[in-house]
């Protein structure tokens, strides 16, 4: 489900990773093909005619798979369309991956009952951090050993803070810059302002603290109050800023926070790291892509390979 | 006061490059009733600021400890780190705001005021002229374990008049 960046990679990508795509849907329309769609035709219509078929949406959802890709935009609150998508799939007992944050930042408890009452799995390694693998790293380690999970969880926001301190200029003109550059969206809320990287951390808690957790937990504190001059005065004493997710002792907590230049969490452009803080293992950290088509696209079809067969 | 509470302490110090430093340095240890046992004189390693740092090793009771702390601060005499319990700790926040308009100086009194603070010292940055948004950066020496309650001060502070604090991140964070 979703036919955005993510979705249309993992419907290229799966069949190198021998996986059968059997339907396709977009927000206005649907394919349904249960020996599997022709997904470079599909994709050209969606570039053609803006929708990937006529099929009425909800076509997908009763169609012939193992497992559903959730990758619809996420959404606040309800996490409408895709949290029904999750249940639908959940009740006919058959797996769900998410790249879409929403229904497992806002709902992860009612997502981990459903789940509890079907045979069908929900894994989302692509929800947090893109490319990297975090969860799957924190499920390897055991969620209780993870003492706290901080980091760059914001491509957009990171780039912004970075072109500000390396050019010495201000918010508006590096996020003009940002937006020609398709780094940035042309509403760019959501990312400056914090609230992409609290969902990821929300999930986050959720994992290490089994539940409980939704955005209304989380403090958090955007990039938009943050002048060039205080970017200034920080690299004269060898700092800079950052926006940071801290997941510890129970708390969320996103905000732009003071970190030395050259450190582990001082990344550049729009490269994403998660620091993890271990019981035995010390501190881990994995930096790389925090978003595209295909680097998303990756942690979904590495989850898809993790689920066990459906009967 | 016994002999027995006679402790040893290492404090750390930054001086200016210049003749009579270290000596205005070392005067308050010893009025004080500190023991000097070594002086550490790292002439090669300049900090960034351009100072010369002196790690000093001495005995004395906790009491006199505190006492020739205060004093070195008294003669302007910047005090990195002192002992292995107090004033162990470097905070650096940057605040954000009408810094003028609010008061600056009042901002960073009622920081110190709270007690487990001194502030070092402060930069200002106010490129578009004092009546726009300006940047400081704080750099404070507090209590070990107190840097919690201390961010917690400046929070409430910078809440009360509109700024916008960005802190450090916690310890055990970026080595």
């Amino acid at each position: 489900m979703g036919a955005g960046a993510v979705g249309r990679s993992v419907a290229k990508l799966a069949g190198e990773y021998g996986h059968t795509v059997t339907a396709l849907a977009d927000s206005s329309g649907a394919v349904v093909d249960a020996d599997g769609i022709d997904v470079a035709a599909v994709l050209a219509r969606k570039r053609g005619s803006g929708t990937v078929g006529d099929a009425e949406v909800a076509t997908a959802l009763d169609a012939p798979y193992d497992a559903l890709v959730e990758a619809t935009p996420t959404t606040l609150s309800d996490a409408q369309p895709g949290f029904g998508h999750v249940e639908a799939a959940l009740e006919r007992d058959r797996h769900v991956v998410l790249a879409n944050k929403g229904p497992v930042a806002e709902r992860y408890d009612e997502v981990r009952a459903l789940a509890a009452d079907s045979r069908g799995e929900v894994l989302f390694e692509a929800a947090v951090a893109g490319a990297i693998p975090t969860l799957s790293t924190i499920d390897s380690l055991g969620p209780e050993r993870v003492r706290a999970v901080r980091g760059v969880l914001n491509g957009t926001a990171n780039f912004v803070l970075s072109r500000m301190a390396a050019e010495g200029l201000d918010y508006e003109h590096v996020l003009a810059e940002a937006q020609d550059l398709g780094v940035a969206e042309a509403d760019p809320s959501f990312d400056v302002e914090g609230t992409d990287a609290a969902l990821k951390c929300v999930i986050l808690a959720n994992v290490l603290y089994d539940g409980g957790y939704t955005l209304a937990d989380a403090e958090v504190e955007g990039i938009r109050s943050i002048p060039g001059s205080a970017l200034e005065l920080a690299a004269e004493d060898g700092r800079t800023v950052r926006l940071i997710g801290e997941v510890s002792d129970g708390s969320v907590r996103v905000g732009p926070r003071l970190v030395p230049e050259n450190g582990t969490l001082a990344v550049t452009g729009t490269t994403n790291i998660v620091q993890l803080e271990t019981e035995h293992a010390g501190q881990l950290n994995i930096s790389g892509a925090g978003a595209g088509g295909p680097e998303t696209a990756s942690a979904v079809l590495a989850d898809v390979g993790r689920l066990p067969p459906v009967d | 006061m016994s002999e027995s509470d006679v402790r040893s302490y290492t404090v750390r110090l930054e001086l200016q490059d210049e003749p009579g430093e270290l000596l205005r340095a070392l005067e308050p240890i010893a009025d004080n009733g500190g023991n000097l046992l070594s002086i550490f004189h790292e002439r090669g390693n300049v900090t960034p600021r351009g100072h010369i740092p002196v790690e000093v090793d001495m005995e004395a009771t906790p009491e006199r400890f505190e006492g020739i702390v205060e004093a070195l601060r008294d003669a302007g005499v910047n005090v990195i780190r002192a002992g292995s319990e107090q004033y162990s700790e470097e905070l650096v926040v940057l605040l954000v705001g009408h810094l003028v308009d609010t008061d600056l100086s009042d901002t960073l009194s009622r920081i110190e005021d709270c007690g487990n603070a001194s502030i070092d010292d402060v930069a200002l940055s106010a490129p578009d002229g004092t009546d726009e948004l300006s940047s400081a950066r704080v750099r404070m020496d507090t209590h070990a374990g107190a840097v919690e309650e201390t961010l917690a001060t400046v929070r409430a502070v910078a809440d009360r008049k509109g700024l916008h604090v960005v802190e450090p991140l916690a310890e055990g964070g970026d080595a």
